[in-house]
């Protein structure tokens, strides 16, 4: 590794080394000033996340049977009691104070929950990341306390449904671009505008909505609001309506919506984060948003093998189980080791931000010994955007792989639709599109090469 | 009346969901998944809704404490923590070596000491383990301490701080008896179904007090009466026969020497 040359560089390596050697010994760390976590956040044990999962296997052996999974896919509605059931559980508020009814065990525990929870049913494990991640995580983050104490009880104990719009009909990539606005009135803002493939948007009862208070200012004219959009009776907010639940190809046990705005009133004191400064809210959202929605596709490969191996080991043709011949062991060997390195990538990140320490075993200095710019503009640097990129881009595109291999090896049977492995298929697809498409995880991570030598580029030819 | 002592024995046996596999003479338990005991998760959950029954008043037997208790090797107190997190008040773990299996006399002795050192008046335990199927350790249990005993229970009631009614499912129907505290009751499938024991009850289980003690430091002599002499799959089923009417059952059953 690094060798202890005298360099300001090398010592610096050498004790986040230390610290990380340290994370997998007596947790006496150091924590660094990651704000992700809760006041007294102590990373959680790889005895305690391997609890955790049995944990939740045994949810999902009771609640999220084989069954019941293909019955929400072909029913496309998201069962709503399973709402409760999950916030009893304790599972939807794994990164949240225990204050206030969490369990602030951080974002391995968070990925976990989330692989199992997907490997039995991907299409409620997204709406589950989505009420967990995508608003509870976001409000825990920039919420004031008023806002804390008033929305996150109901959202961890599973007696509301959050979700989080931003992408609109002509704002998906280019999410920057929306056009939903929020004119400041007496006492707070009026939203006028829609948005589109919002998850839970049909079901929630809070929404963390963002809309450009400053339209001529682009980027630095978004704002994050919470907004109240159904109350416990069921009473929708006056302005607020769902306009068609979509009918999609997969993920149909998640309920997924266009929203529209006309002329709804949010008071001054729900504004999330500062005035105008939505995008820090938004964009520091998404990269964790990427790395627990990681573990999604993780679930849907481990419900892969869970359906191949068995059935190419009974299968048998030419008098001997069809897992015998090669080009099959090659198949399912393949599956196997890309479920192994996407879910190391996944769980090396989460246990970096866990930690606090640098998310992989080499340094910035060492990866990238020429480049000049190293400090990432004003994000944490435990998150690294990069990172968490790669990680939802490799096991997404691993995941609709296996999926269609798990098709493959099943043969005739795979094709139909009695079987799991279609529904598998038509799931992991989504994650090549949602949080962000396979191509702009490209570019994130193209863009931070380019931050990183800009210095070269602009230097006078030698 | 100072309230009901129960006292809950439970063990870590291989996953009710799993094949056993036999290897030298023995259940082969490396790298299997294990976990609580079916029936005990049955004894702990019926012994958590006593106490809730008495706390909405729908019972006039009030509950002192449930108190979980396990003999097994160090990973037998992940079974404690389950029950801790259903609801058990605290735990008691008896520490064995890491491959000894006691015989069901040995642990109805080793219960039976427990029982008086805590001043249980009620155990409820598993009708038997899916382990070895003995359905043995309740019954010794009381016959040692000479206490009432009701086995395979579908449904029990407390009239009174010491009288319950208690239902068993038996082979005519369902049979009621009414029993006095002390006593010993073995679960059976139909009294419950027992509550998942969800994460932040997990978290609160860990600051639940577990006791830990050595088996050898109870003093009790445990030796085995029985030696293992064999351990074997049954044989694989073989098809059977069709038979054309009753004339042909009659004739084949008189061929197999049947009739």
């Amino acid at each position: 590794m690094v060798s202890p040359v005298l360099s300001r560089i090398a010592v610096r390596a050498s004790r986040q080394l230390g610290r990380q050697r340290a994370s997998f010994g007596p947790r006496t760390i150091v924590r660094a000033a990651s704000s992700k976590h809760p006041n007294g956040f102590v990373p959680p044990t790889q005895e305690d996340l391997t609890e955790l999962r049995d944990r939740v296997q045994e949810f999902t052996r009771r609640e999220i049977t084989e069954e019941f999974a293909a019955k929400v896919d072909r029913e496309n509605e998201f069962p709503p009691e399973m709402w409760q059931k999950l916030g009893e559980a304790g599972f939807l508020g794994i990164t949240v104070e225990e204050d206030h009814g969490g369990l602030a065990m951080g974002y391995q525990a968070h990925c976990v929950v989330m692989e199992e929870l997907s490997r039995a049913s991907a299409s409620i494990a997204l709406s589950y990341a989505a009420h967990s991640q995508l608003c509870v995580n976001q409000i825990r983050l920039h919420g004031t306390t008023q806002q804390t104490e008033k929305y996150l009880p109901g959202l961890v104990s599973g007696t509301a449904v959050g979700a989080l719009a931003m992408s609109e009909h002509g704002a998906g990539s280019d999410v920057v671009s929306m056009t939903t606005t929020a004119k400041e009135v007496d006492g707070g803002y009026i939203l006028n505008g829609s948005k589109m493939w919002i998850t839970n948007g049909p079901d929630a009862n809070y929404i963390v909505v963002y809309a450009k208070t400053d339209p001529k200012a682009g980027s630095k004219g978004m704002t994050a609001f919470i907004v109240e959009t159904k109350d416990d009776s069921g009473k929708v907010a006056k302005g607020f309506s769902v306009a068609q639940k979509l009918d999609k190809l997969g993920m149909r046990g998640s309920n997924t919506g266009e929203l529209v705005f006309d002329n709804v009133f949010v008071p001054k004191e729900n504004v999330l984060g500062q005035l105008n400064r939505g995008v820090k809210v938004l964009m520091s959202g998404l990269d964790l948003e990427r790395l627990v929605l990681s573990a999604g596709p993780l679930g849907i490969m481990r419900a892969c093998m869970d359906i191949s191996l068995p059935y190419t080991h009974t299968r048998k043709q030419f008098g001997t189980p069809i897992a015998f011949n090669q080009l099959l062991q090659g198949k399912l060997a393949d599956m196997y080791t890309a479920y192994l390195t996407a879910s190391s990538l996944t769980y090396t990140i989460a246990a970096a931000v866990d930690n606090g320490t640098p998310a992989h075993f080499l340094t910035p200095h060492s990866l990238f010994p020429t480049a000049e710019n190293l400090e990432s503009d004003s994000r944490d640097p435990s998150v690294k955007s990069q990172d968490c990129a790669a990680a939802i881009l490799y096991a997404a595109e691993n995941a609709t792989k296996c999926a269609l291999d798990a098709i493959q090896c099943l043969g005739g049977t795979g094709y139909v639709n009695e079987v799991a492995a279609g529904r598998l298929l038509r799931d992991a697809k989504l994650y090549e599109i949602g949080a962000g498409t396979s191509e702009i995880r490209r570019v994130i991570i193209g863009r931070t090469f380019n931050h990183m030598y800009a210095g070269k580029a602009t230097a006078k030819a030698q | 009346m100072s309230g009901l002592k129960i006292l809950v024995p439970v063990k870590r046996v291989l996953d009710y969901a799993l094949k056993p596999r036999i290897k030298s003479n023995k259940i082969d338990l490396t790298g299997q998944k294990q976990s609580l005991n079916p029936f005990d998760e049955i004894a702990i959950e019926e012994a958590v809704r006593l106490r809730d029954r008495h706390t909405k008043k729908t019972s006039p037997a009030a509950i002192a404490s449930i108190t979980a208790i396990s003999l097994g090797p160090a990973k037998a107190a992940d079974s404690l923590r389950t029950a801790l997190a259903m609801g058990a008040d605290n735990a008691i773990h008896i520490l064995t070596a890491e491959d000894v299996d006691l015989e069901p006399l040995s642990v109805a002795k080793v219960l039976a000491h427990i029982v008086k050192e805590e001043g249980s008046n009620v155990v409820l335990c598993g009708k038997q383990t899916i382990s070895d199927d003995s359905a043995q350790t309740g019954p010794m249990l009381a016959g040692l301490l000479g206490w009432a005993q009701v086995t395979q229970i579908a449904a029990v009631k407390f009239v009174d701080g010491e009288t319950a009614e208690v239902t068993r499912e038996v082979d005519g129907g369902n049979e009621t008896l009414k029993a006095k505290v002390p006593m010993v009751l073995t679960t059976d499938l139909r009294l419950n179904e027992p509550r998942y024991a969800t994460l932040p009850n997990i978290m609160k289980a860990k600051k639940k007090p577990l006791k830990k003690t050595n088996l050898a430091d109870l003093g009790l002599e445990l030796a085995p009466r029985m030696r293992n002499v064999k351990v074997e799959e049954p044989p694989p089923r073989k098809g059977g026969v069709k038979v054309e009417d009753v004339d042909g059952m009659i004739a084949k059953l008189k061929e197999l020497g049947a009739l």
